[in-house]
């Protein structure tokens, strides 16, 4: 079994897998997402059940960035490897005739994607932890020291987004993860052994998955820019 | 002319192969190790023949001019393989297989030799089965057979149109089994350029890498040529381009008797030469025949309007079409014999009936078969069979069902679309039937040298039937040499291995140095092509499908003729120590160019018509092959130092299970 | 038809290599491809010039030997052939047309338009086989029933002819198509279910070492292959090699 990792085959399947548990992290992120567009209230409770709760602090979180990690480092090894084997270039390469934009060029899709995260990170991530394990503040209050200033999830999400450039850049990126799920969705299931190219159906899901969930992003950032600059 | 002893062993013709293996000398499995083979050539004959000999533990030494051993022409048979498996239980047997090829060759074959194939024919089908060959089944999971021409049994199996592709990746994965154990070392882009005899016993071969010019010498206990047939001789014809007569040739020139070289199999259904520049003639399968009509416009009329491209072939009413196969030849029709069907394509073309510009093509019809086809459907279907778009429709799905891969090659070449206007056809070289002599053993002349398949002449006669060559191919190959080659090494488990820095390797070396030294420092006025040609222009025109003496013997000066100014003028541009495939090429058109020679001899000294071979002096009133008794002999030549000078012996052809009848299929 | 052509040359594998640009005046439509291109190395050598070299033999789309990137695309610009199967008439008059040859590390070019395909052989010599001995008395053929879909799938994956246009199209120069269509034509047939958990480990293990690249799915293999190779045999390959990998 060790060596199957080690293998073309194998390490195609790990990146597979990795996607899986990636695009089941997208549903539920996009889901709490847009919470924050109907309810305020509902999106801070889920927030800091998520936030606080230590299953999913000190175990999902670990498998999460875990998850993360994995899926670019390999995909950066492989996109290594795959250059090395591919040595002199054409003159002339028609690449559009025999496949699709979306699927030869995911690992810029993908480097888009990291960048966002850096910023993810830098944004949500590092302060979380600043707050939460370097300042020891588990109340997830606006105002620890009081007990009435409300949660403070949904006043830094909207803020977020006040700022023009950040939330193209946003929309860019996730226009960008559209395209990289575009492809990925059905390669997956694919590298999986799952003839998805043939299958109607998964074809259709595919689609709608790399529709849907950029969009849900898009319209809750969308959302708090049009009514932070309307207001 | 005493000297050719074809060792076929006593006894009963049924009897004869299973009482000689069990006689036969055997190596033991430890001595074998000590046995060096050198197998030339990895189609059918010499694929299989590699990796069974590696099975049963001899180191063998494999070559190929391809880059890879999957390459070899064999790849190229569409139809399919015949077996006496009576799977069809419509009456087949062993002895009818026999039967058909004898009859099918024109009483030209060694009794002996086709009842052995007819008898390992099964045997192969099982081999292949068990490889992972995927023939094709039928809904019960059965294997399923066609029908071929030149018999009145469905025993040929098949895989889409691309039998030999199947059967030689069978071999080839065999071969790869043995590859990956070690006991096959592959030389790809190896050319064999000479036989080097040692003590009168073929012990090597010199081969030049094609890659980097390096000429080799490899050494071995038996030297097996499996490099097929010679049909480039031609120039135009359906083999692979690389294909060439340049090992059996030189094996000639060390001692090995040629056999029946003028034995041509010109096959019926081809498409037409578009022009000059053409290279090579595309083969459409012989299994269209099952379905497709042939015919010409009786009216001569009509054959200049569609030249002139005034009138459609499907504008033509049935009754002023000649469908000549049918009316000449009511019992087969359109599956008479490669060699009826072909000529009788040239008797009309030759009366003025050829239906394309250059009066060189027949029709080869569907719209029948597509209505016949298309009302069983709408009947099965329940459907109104009166409706005639929808009849053509579905009799066009089951051809394309059957035929789909055919058509679409037809469609690309030249750019008509068969479905709707008839296909046009014009034989053209495909099988040599001639080839080294070999006896029982199929072992040639020189001892320890050994030729197989195509290469070697000996079991179609004068005419192969369909489907039989990769039959042959895989007999030899599999289930006759390895038992053969056994009782001749026997002798050689005490040898060791053989030198290569002997005087013998030196003068085989320093011989194929020179040659190429000559090719590439005569800095003449025109390419090897140009020869090539303009050979290849001779040989059909006076060796083709019908020959006779003054044109024979214009052909034998002329190519004569030709040769003296090939080695004056020929311009082969590079060096010989880097690839150089007009090097190779010059080599192959050399050689050619003295085999063309002897064809021509050969055919002349033929005063008969049988198979292939059609002298026009001797034909019957109404124009069928006129068989003589006197004839009934294989021409073995040796070679004597020019191709005019080649001896002739005779090796008697004796039927004793068989009647010698006029062959008719009428 | 007049051409421009810019066809790599390059005079062995050691020499650096470079596009060259020739000038055909007289091309006909039903002319093959290789055939112009033997009317240019007739010109070439008329001229006491090198000839273009390039890998053909049957010239009728079966052997897998003719391997040529035309105007960026395996096999030229025409679906399910290959270059000897393609017709002048799929070009226009006064076109440009860059002849290239197979790119892949594992493809080293011999010369010119020529590469080096015997990883391929090296791949099948690793598993592409069903260990059966020749002996004359294996089951009869029809002994083990295969259900017609089974066989049809086994033919339509075994149709590959080893051209390498796969690989040469592949953005990542994966031979995964190859590959995988004979590791599927054996895991279809009953007789190969024997070995299938070793062969499917041992050439993937042999295409690794050889240097291909990994598979991303692109499908761009499958549109060039001239036999029409279905993505499914990766599918398949993959499934194998994960049931081998918890046997």
């Amino acid at each position: 079994m060790s060596g199957f990792f080690k293998s073309s085959i194998g390490r195609k399947i790990a990146m597979a897998l990795s996607a899986f548990f990636l695009m089941v992290f997208l549903i539920i992120h996009v889901s709490v997402n847009m919470v924050s567009i109907f309810s305020e209230s509902l999106f801070n409770e889920m927030s800091h059940f998520m936030g606080t709760n230590p299953l999913v602090q000190f175990a999902m979180q670990p498998v999460l960035i875990f998850g993360v990690v994995f899926h670019f480092v390999m995909g950066f090894i492989l996109e290594l490897k795959n250059k090395k084997a591919t040595g002199i270039g054409y003159a002339k390469n028609n690449g559009g005739a025999n496949s699709t934009w979306m699927s030869r060029n995911m690992i810029y899709s993908g480097l888009v994607v990291l960048a966002f995260l850096g910023l993810h990170f830098y944004d949500f991530w590092i302060h979380e932890i600043t707050v939460k394990y370097v300042g020891g503040d588990m109340t997830g209050l606006i105002d620890p020291e009081n007990l009435n200033s409300g949660f403070r999830y949904y006043e830094e999400l909207s803020e977020k987004f006040h700022d023009h450039i950040r939330t193209i850049f946003y929309v860019i990126s996730f226009i960008l993860l559209g395209l990289h799920l575009g492809h990925g969705f059905t390669s997956a299931f694919q590298s999986m052994g799952v003839t998805a190219g043939r299958k109607k159906t998964l074809q259709t899901i595919g689609k709608a998955y790399a529709i849907v969930i950029p969009l849900g992003f898009i319209a809750v950032a969308l959302y708090h820019h049009l009514k932070y600059v309307l207001a | 002319m005493g000297t050719l002893n074809s060792k076929v062993p006593e006894g009963l013709l049924k009897d004869k192969w299973t009482t000689y293996k069990d006689k036969i000398n055997l190596v033991n499995p430890a001595n074998k190790r000590n046995i060096d083979i050198i197998i030339v050539g990895t189609g059918l004959a010499g694929g299989s023949a590699a990796a069974t000999l590696a099975e049963l533990g001899y180191n063998v030494k494999s070559f190929c001019f391809q880059d890879s051993p999957r390459r070899a022409h064999s790849i190229a048979a569409q139809g399919g393989i015949n077996a006496a498996k009576n799977y069809q239980g419509d009456g087949d047997s062993t002895y009818r297989l026999f039967y058909d090829t004898v009859k099918g060759g024109d009483y030209r074959s060694r009794e002996s030799n086709v009842h052995r194939l007819a008898e390992v024919s099964t045997n192969i089908i099982d081999q292949c089965v068990a490889q992972g060959v995927p023939f094709a089944r039928d809904y019960g999971g059965l294997l399923d057979n066609r029908s071929f021409g030149g018999v009145l049994v469905s025993r040929t199996f098949y895989a889409k149109g691309q039998t030999g592709q199947q059967l030689l990746l069978g071999a080839y994965s065999a071969m790869n089994r043995q590859i990956g154990r070690g006991k096959i070392k592959m030389y790809s882009r190896h050319e064999m350029l000479d036989v080097v005899i040692v003590d009168g016993k073929a012990r090597g071969i010199i081969a030049r890498n094609l890659v980097t010019g390096e000429i080799e010498r490899h050494s071995a206990h038996a030297v097996v040529l499996g490099t097929g047939g010679y049909g480039n001789t031609f120039y135009l014809s359906t083999y692979a381009m690389g294909s060439n007569v340049t090992a059996i040739w030189k094996a000639h020139k060390r001692g090995a008797f040629f056999a029946n070289p003028c034995y041509t199999q010109i096959h019926p259904t081809c498409i037409p030469v578009s022009g000059d520049h053409q290279s090579k003639l595309t083969l459409m399968s012989e299994s269209l025949r099952n379905d497709g009509r042939i015919w010409v416009p009786k009216n001569m009329d009509d054959v200049l309007a569609i030249r002139e491209g005034k009138l459609k072939p499907i504008d033509i009413s049935e009754e002023n079409r000649d469908y000549y196969l049918e009316r000449r030849y009511p019992a087969f029709g359109n599956l008479v014999p490669r060699d009826v069907a072909s000529r009788a394509a040239k008797e009309r073309c030759d009366a003025g009936y050829g239906v394309n510009k250059t009066g060189e093509a027949v029709y080869l019809d569907f719209a029948a078969a597509i209505a016949r086809y298309g009302k069983e459907q709408a009947h099965v279907k329940g459907l109104d069979e009166d409706n005639k778009a929808l009849v053509t429709a579905l009799g066009k799905d089951i051809i394309k069902a059957k035929y789909g891969n055919l058509f679409q090659m037809y469609e690309k070449i030249v750019d008509q679309n068969p479905y709707e206007t008839p296909m046009m056809i014009f034989p053209a070289v495909h099988y040599t039937m001639g080839g080294i002599w070999v006896d029982y053993n199929l072992m040639t002349t020189v001892p320890g040298l050994y030729a197989i398949g195509e290469a070697n002449f000996s079991d179609h006669g004068a005419n192969r039937l369909g489907a039989s060559a990769l039959m042959q191919g895989l007999a030899d190959g599999y289930f006759v040499l390895p038992y053969t080659i056994g009782d001749y090494l026997a002798d050689d488990i005490r040898t060791g291995p053989i030198a290569t820095d002997t005087k013998e390797f030196d003068d085989a070396e320093s011989l194929v140095k020179s040659n190429l030294d000559k090719l590439i420092n005569n800095n003449g006025t025109h390419s090897v092509d140009y020869f090539h040609k303009k050979l290849g222009k001779i040989m059909w025109n006076k060796c083709g499908m019908s020959r006779n003496e003054k044109d024979l013997k214009d052909a034998i000066s002329e190519i004569a003729e030709l040769r003296a100014e090939f080695y004056k003028d020929v311009r082969v541009p590079g060096n010989a120590n880097e690839y150089n495939e007009e090097l190779a090429k010059a080599g192959r058109v050399a050689d050619f160019l003295e085999l063309g020679e002897l064809f021509a001899k050969d055919a002349l000294q033929r005063e008969e018509s049988a198979g292939g071979h059609f002298r026009d002096e001797y034909q019957t009133p109404e124009g069928e092959a006129m068989r003589r008794k006197e004839f009934q002999y294989v021409s073995a030549w040796e070679y004597k130092g020019q191709p005019k000078d080649a001896v002739l012996h005779k090796e008697e052809l004796v039927y004793e299970n068989i009647e010698v009848k006029e062959r008719s299929y009428k | 038809m007049k051409l421009t052509l810019k066809i790599w040359r390059q005079k062995s594998a050691n020499d650096k290599g470079k596009i060259v640009d020739y000038k055909l005046n007289d091309v006909s439509p039903d002319m093959s491809f290789l055939e112009m291109l033997d009317v240019l190395n007739q010109e070439l050598i008329d001229k006491n010039e090198e000839p273009i070299a390039f890998d053909h033999d049957c010239r009728e789309g079966i052997c897998g030997m003719c391997s040529m990137y035309i105007n960026g695309r395996a096999h030229g610009p025409d679906r399910s052939i290959t270059v000897c199967q393609l017709h002048m008439r799929s070009f226009s008059d006064g076109d440009t047309i860059y002849i290239e040859p197979w790119r892949a590390s594992a493809f080293p070019v011999i010369k010119d338009l020529i590469v080096d395909r015997s990883a391929f052989d090296r791949i099948q010599q690793a598993g592409g086989f069903i260990s059966v001995n020749t002996s004359g008395n294996t089951q009869d053929a029809n002994g083990t029933l295969i259900s017609k879909h089974a066989a049809d799938e086994a033919m339509d994956a075994a149709t590959c002819i080893g051209c390498g246009a796969c690989v040469a199209t592949c953005k990542n120069s994966s031979a995964m198509l190859f590959v995988g269509a004979k590791v599927s034509q054996y895991a279809l047939l009953p007789q190969g279910q024997i070995e299938a958990a070793d062969r499917v480990q041992n050439m993937v293990a042999q295409m690794d070492l050889e240097g291909f690249g990994n598979c991303t799915n692109t499908g761009a293999c499958e549109v060039e292959c001239p036999k029409g190779i279905s993505l499914d045999n990766i599918a398949r390959m993959n499934r194998e090699l994960m049931k081998a990998a918890v046997k």
